[in-house]
């Protein structure tokens, strides 16, 4: 049977999905939008169901994208995923305003199975339930209690699934509801809804009041001061594990992949196949689970500030400020995320539920200067900028540093202003939120998040940046003809021959590379970098890291044949500083230094950030105009800065 | 002093911790969404923080915060209860 899951937001409706399903689930989108749709599979006593899970609504009134898919859902019995069945989750300790939806869902005909869950605070917060009265007003319903959060009432509603039936029922209110169009008209009905449901007398003790403990609690986190150092302490210790304890695992996952590469190559014939596997394919999956750590972490986190309740005040106290760049509260973490990685960022904006809001920041978290900008940044300055102290202590390189991730910022708020007037809302904005009680975080919902996001990036965004991994490894690994003809003249040079064979093996992988279908390209296209500053080596340089763009680093190792080991940065610098152009002048000056950093603040030089975005827009019309956006800005502005500079 | 009694005041422009009661709600898009969070007419309703800057308010009803933005709560009508 065809079982939907809906429920009010807050009501642990994820904790009651995971509860039935447990790791048998697949996350999707629904069809022709980005709202997620989980689907997991319930073993009962008498057989099997597929279980869908919908986003948390108040009714079937649709505003946004999420209320949008349940109300299609619902009326449209030609929909693929329209339901046999349902299970409403409420919050017992709510219970009037959950019975809204609830009602509306019974009129709708639907074999229907009411869970009230958090059926413990109900009873701690002083409510009394009268579950005949509930009953005897609904009677085609059948009802369970249960507490999710310490997995009681599975049995029961699995017991319950089973007796699911129509039954005879008359309508609650009315039945013609769903066709209501007008404002007026819906608001009318959901309150004669309300109204009826409060007189039943459902609840015998008045709830109690919001406890002066968790109002206290609220106050500080939201206060103008306490609030956003709080916050800003939090974000630090985030970091701290995204940028410095995540490298340990990636360096970890980096050396295996190295291993297993030199390992199989060694155990295959030589040939394309062998080469295809080892150099192409085995490194870019490497590529795809070195993010694993930084997305791990930071779901970790965020599900664990979701999960007590505190991200919703990070919300609240961040809305006043982001508003203005068209962003929402909600956007603060996938942006401030960003500096460390955007995919991960980018892959948390899903949590803002205004598409319009999630679009923009998307679309601007990558100007976020991220950790991988970091060894061309640090590269670039240590070459092209003196090492001295502005008034004995501010380092002039720190200050460029610093420079380089503000402009970032201001890009990204830039940006999202500009957006914010040009993307048309498919539906106006609202801030109306629900601020949840305090609650103890429950580690295994947020090994569920950290799992499924996990598996999502692996499987969905995975197979682009491998894709795309593979053809450039092949495009710069293999070059026409002509390069055997020069590799040969090469070896025929008296400097070669009497060079050392580390430095031979330099100089041929120089020679492979400037003379492979990238290398060409990259000099057929320098009349267009000319103008920036760059040669045709910087061209390779740029086209090569669009796999990542600290690989820049490594391809001008390659090109400059410094070859690849520990001192390989020192000698790297050395070996630019040294770098003349066709007049005599150094290569690397500072306009054309300051030109590169600029253009590596800007350009979109990275294709699992582009899988990503294509992932969370189910679409490739936004990654492609990311990244030709970024691209001409990145164009334009490096531009400049080298004509200003030269 | 009839007409000052009857002088309505918005939910965004109430003090902290003063107890109102919902009067009515704007006819507008976000009239069915109120109504659904549980802002119905008579309901008692207060506000018990702010963020910096005033704006969003957060509020209690029936057990829950609920949290508006000004120009949100501006569309609601409340009296003294």
């Amino acid at each position: 049977m065809k079982i939907a899951l809906f429920g009010n937001p807050n009501t642990g409706k994820s904790t009651i999905f995971n509860m039935l399903t447990g790791l048998r689930q697949q996350v999707g989108n629904f069809p022709g939008v980005t709202v997620d749709k989980k689907k997991g599979r319930i073993d009962t006593a008498q057989s099997q169901h597929q279980l869908t899970d919908f986003p948390g609504t108040y009714s079937i009134f649709a505003r946004s994208l999420d209320e949008q898919v349940v109300k299609e859902v619902l009326t449209n019995p030609q929909h693929p995923d329209y339901p046999e069945a349902i299970i409403y989750v409420a919050d017992a300790a709510n219970l009037e305003r959950n019975l809204l939806f609830f009602s509306q869902l019974y009129d709708l005909g639907f074999p229907i199975l009411l869970v009230l869950n958090m059926w413990d605070r109900a009873g701690q917060k002083g409510l009394q339930i009268q579950l005949d009265t509930l009953q005897s007003n609904f009677p085609a319903a059948s009802i369970v209690t249960a507490n999710a959060r310490i997995a009681l009432g599975k049995e029961r509603i699995l017991k319950a699934i089973d007796q699911l039936a129509v039954g005879e029922r008359t309508a609650f209110h009315d039945t013609a509801f769903q066709a209501l169009q007008s404002d007026a008209e819906q608001t009318q009905n959901s309150d004669e809804r309300l109204q009826k449901i409060r007189a039943l007398g459902l609840i015998t003790a008045a709830p109690s009041k919001i406890s002066n403990q968790s109002t206290r609690l609220d106050r500080i986190l939201t206060h103008r001061i306490y609030g956003y150092l709080i916050f800003s302490a939090i974000l630090l210790v985030i970091f701290q594990f995204i940028f410095s304890f995540a490298s340990i695992p990636m360096d970890f996952i980096d050396g295996q992949f190295v291993r297993i590469s030199s390992w199989s190559a060694a155990q295959l014939p030589e040939g394309v196949l062998s080469k295809l596997l080892t150099q192409g394919l085995i490194p870019g999956i490497g590529g795809v689970l070195v993010f694993v750590p930084q997305i791990a972490i930071l779901f970790f986190f965020i599900a664990l500030l979701e999960e007590s309740g505190y991200l919703s005040r990070v919300v609240f106290i961040m809305d006043r400020l982001m508003r203005p760049f068209g962003l929402n509260g909600k956007s603060v973490v996938p942006l401030l995320s960003s500096v460390a990685c955007a995919i991960p960022g980018i892959m948390s904006a899903r949590t803002i539920s205004d598409w319009k809001e999630r679009l923009i920041t998307i679309l601007v978290a990558p100007f976020m200067s991220c950790s991988a900008r970091i060894p061309v940044y640090t590269l670039l300055i240590s070459l092209v900028i003196p090492n001295i102290y502005i008034c004995g202590f501010l380092s002039l390189q720190g200050l460029v540093l610093f420079g380089l991730y503000a402009l970032g910022i201001l890009f990204a708020l830039g940006t999202a202003l500009l957006l914010k007037l040009l993307v048309k809302s498919r539906t106006p904005g609202f801030h109306l939120m629900e601020l949840p009680d305090y609650k103890t975080p429950r580690l295994a919902n947020i090994g569920y998040t950290v799992y499924e996001k996990v598996r999502v990036f692996i499987f969905d965004a995975g197979k682009i940046i491998v894709a795309i991994s593979i053809i450039l490894w092949a495009l710069a690994s293999y070059g026409p003809s002509s390069r055997e003809q020069a590799l040969r003249a090469l070896h025929q040079e008296q400097n070669y021959q009497q060079a050392e064979q580390a430095k031979q093996q330099e100089l041929d992988n120089a020679l492979m590379l400037s003379e492979s279908y990238i290398g060409h390209f990259g000099k057929w296209m320098e009349p267009a970098i000319a103008p920036l500053g760059y040669d045709w080596k910087i061209g390779i340089a740029l086209l090569s890291s669009f796999a990542a763009r600290e690989v820049f680093v490594g391809s001008l190792a390659t090109i400059y044949a410094v070859g690849d080991d520990t001192d390989t940065q020192k000698r790297l610098i050395e070996k630019l500083k040294e770098e003349k152009t066709d007049k005599g002048q150094a290569t690397y000056s500072l306009a054309t230094g300051a030109s590169l950093l600029v253009f590596y603040v800007f350009a979109m030089q990275c294709m699992a950030t582009l899988a990503v975005v294509k992932r969370e827009t189910n679409t490739w019309t936004w990654p492609l105009l990311q990244l030709v956006f970024m691209g001409v800005v990145a164009y334009m502005s490096a531009f400049l800065v080298f004509q200003l500079l030269v | 002093m009839g007409l000052l009694l009857h002088m309505s005041q918005t939910l965004d422009s109430i003090s902290l911790n003063e107890l109102v009661e919902i009067a009515a709600i704007a006819n507008n898009a976000i009239a069915p969404k109120l109504t659904e969070m549980g802002l119905t007419k008579g309901q008692k309703i207060k506000a018990i923080f702010k963020a910096p800057f005033g704006d969003p308010i957060a509020y209690e009803i029936n057990g829950n915060i609920i949290s508006m933005r000004k120009e949100e709560a501006m569309q609601v009508e409340v009296q003294m209860a």
